[in-house]
């Protein structure tokens, strides 16, 4: 434990934070707290990548970090923010299953994420392979968030939260993706949010409210 | 073991014996001032025993001997845990009788007793108020063990002065597993002193309390023993945290010199430690007492993640 370097630790750090947000996404009742949370992990996952591109110098990753601040961390939430004011979304966040009952499966899921990453996380060479297992298991609980919710809200950030882990397994597992997959993947991820956006306005007018469990019964009459 | 080593640690029970009501009267007085009351004197607490020392002890018809004993068993705990936690230093006599989990332990005996004595008298708010006690202990008591192993496993002992010696005396490494445990021991001995998101210290409307309900039927000298071991348990508790999560000031071995500065240093954080109890007992609300297993299961939550990421991240050189 002695000699590994302070990158790393501070890697591992930030990386443990953006677990530990993950989790808070999860528990979260409120969805302006959710999307504040959202944006935070959005701001964690910039100076991870910031400190793996300066202890590396590779110069893609500054690029890959400014996109995640400026993207994650500002521009995604103040959309969201902008929805909700226009949505007038007061409810709390509903979710399916109960709080606690999620949590313990956000564990095993955590636990399953890291003995997957373990033998993979050996084969790469990277200073920040340790957090792979973390990456993979803000992936599987971005995914819990998403299909414990009933709300379209929550399912979108739990879909960013997502790509936000599915970010940090790249930059842990590869030094990040080729700037042309990065940037695609951004600008998929800003044009989903505003279709979703969009769509969020024809769900409340079409069932005055944002259940998506009323699509379900999306029958032709 | 020699003698200036027994002088201080009789010497640190004393001061936990001293301090322990200061630390109670200076976050009464920060919370008063967070919330825009007049605050109290900050030697309120003293007034308070001196008060119920001098009155005499009202008993209830049928209150068995272990009504009377209790407050004696759970002061003797509290006590004892004050002397096994290395508030000053880590070399003194009582430090290596018990590891963490016995003080675990020792927490969880004051607790069984305070319940008993509880329903003891018969009476409905007693019985009330152990049941929530041991609602709330039996959840924060994994979870507490939980942060326990996740320092354990750093220092590879479970002995609380070698656990602060290895935090305090290593080289600077960054341990995310900590911030974890951190986070979740803060959230148990919030639970556990009674404090605001699971239990009001300061409010009689019986349908919230917990501790005051169980303490309602005593009075005199043993309610001055209970208030007493309350107050030295949330020392207890903050000296632990102190000790395991900012260990630094806290002496090694037993010369002169370092004791005598830390007893300065433990004295200044302590009251940072007030103040921050206070700021956040006054940003939260209580939650119901239905959502306190949500809360407990989010800190036993928290212990976990930081025992996997121990695993997971730091345990590769």
């Amino acid at each position: 434990m002695t000699d590994v370097p302070l990158a790393t630790q501070l890697i591992n750090l930030f990386a443990a934070v953006i677990l530990l947000l993950a989790f808070a996404m999860l528990a979260q009742r409120r969805v302006l707290t959710l999307i504040n949370l959202f944006a935070l992990q959005g701001l964690t996952l910039c100076l991870s990548t910031l400190v793996v591109a300066f202890t590396t110098s590779q110069a893609h990753l500054y690029w890959s970090a400014g996109l995640t601040l400026l993207l994650k961390a500002m521009l995604l939430p103040w959309i969201l923010h902008r929805l909700v004011r226009r949505l007038e979304v007061k409810w709390d966040v509903e979710p399916l299953i109960k709080v606690p009952t999620t949590m313990l499966v956000g564990i095993v899921l955590v636990i399953i994420s890291f003995n997957v990453a373990l033998p993979i996380s050996q084969l790469s060479s990277t200073i920040s392979r340790g957090t792979l297992g973390i990456a993979l298991a803000s992936v599987m609980l971005a995914f819990l968030m998403m299909i414990t919710r009933s709300k379209a809200i929550p399912q979108v950030v739990g879909f960013l939260a997502m790509e936000n882990g599915l970010f940090l397994a790249a930059t842990s597992a590869t030094y990040g993706m080729p700037m042309v997959v990065e940037l695609g993947i951004a600008l998929d991820v800003l044009v989903g949010v505003i279709i979703l956006g969009v769509f969020f306005f024809q769900i409340r007018d079409q069932f005055d409210s944002l259940d998506i469990r009323h699509l379900e019964k999306l029958k032709e009459r | 073991m020699s003698l200036s080593g027994l002088l201080w640690q009789l010497f640190a029970i004393v001061l936990a014996l001293a301090l322990a009501p200061l630390l109670t009267g200076w976050v009464n007085q920060c919370r008063a001032w967070l919330q825009n009351r007049s605050a109290p004197p900050l030697l309120q607490p003293y007034y308070m025993l001196h008060k119920l020392f001098l009155k005499d002890v009202v008993l209830a018809h049928g209150a068995s001997p272990l009504f009377r004993f209790a407050p004696f068993a759970v002061f003797g705990c509290m006590l004892l845990a004050c002397a096994i936690i290395p508030t000053l230093s880590t070399d003194l006599p009582f430090a290596p009788t018990a590891d963490t989990i016995a003080l675990v332990g020792v927490f969880g005996l004051a607790r069984i007793f305070i319940s008993l004595a509880a329903m003891d008298i018969g009476t409905a708010f007693g019985t009330l108020g152990g049941r929530r006690e041991m609602l709330v202990g039996f959840l924060a008591e994994p979870a507490l063990l939980m942060v326990i192993f996740t320092m354990a496993m750093i220092a590879q002992s479970t002995s609380v002065a070698t656990i602060v010696e290895t935090l305090a005396h290593r080289e600077f490494v960054i341990y995310p597993s900590l911030a974890f445990a951190g986070i979740a021991f803060t959230f148990v001995s919030f639970a556990e002193n009674a404090r605001v998101p699971v239990d009001n210290p300061a409010t009689h409307l019986e349908l919230t309390m917990i501790h005051e309900a169980m303490i309602l039927e005593y009075s005199g000298r043993h309610l001055a023993l209970i208030e007493w071991a309350a107050s030295l348990k949330l020392y207890a508790y903050s000296c632990l945290g102190l000790a395991l999560f900012f260990p630094w000031g806290i002496a090694e071995g037993d010369s002169f010199l370092g004791l005598l500065i830390s007893i300065p240093v433990l004295v200044a954080k302590l009251a940072i430690g007030g103040v921050l109890l206070a700021f956040i007992e006054s940003i939260n609300a209580k939650v119901r007492i239905f959502r306190a297993p949500e809360f407990l299961g989010t800190a036993f939550l928290f212990a976990v993640l930081g025992l996997l990421v121990r695993l997971l991240l730091e345990n590769r050189v």
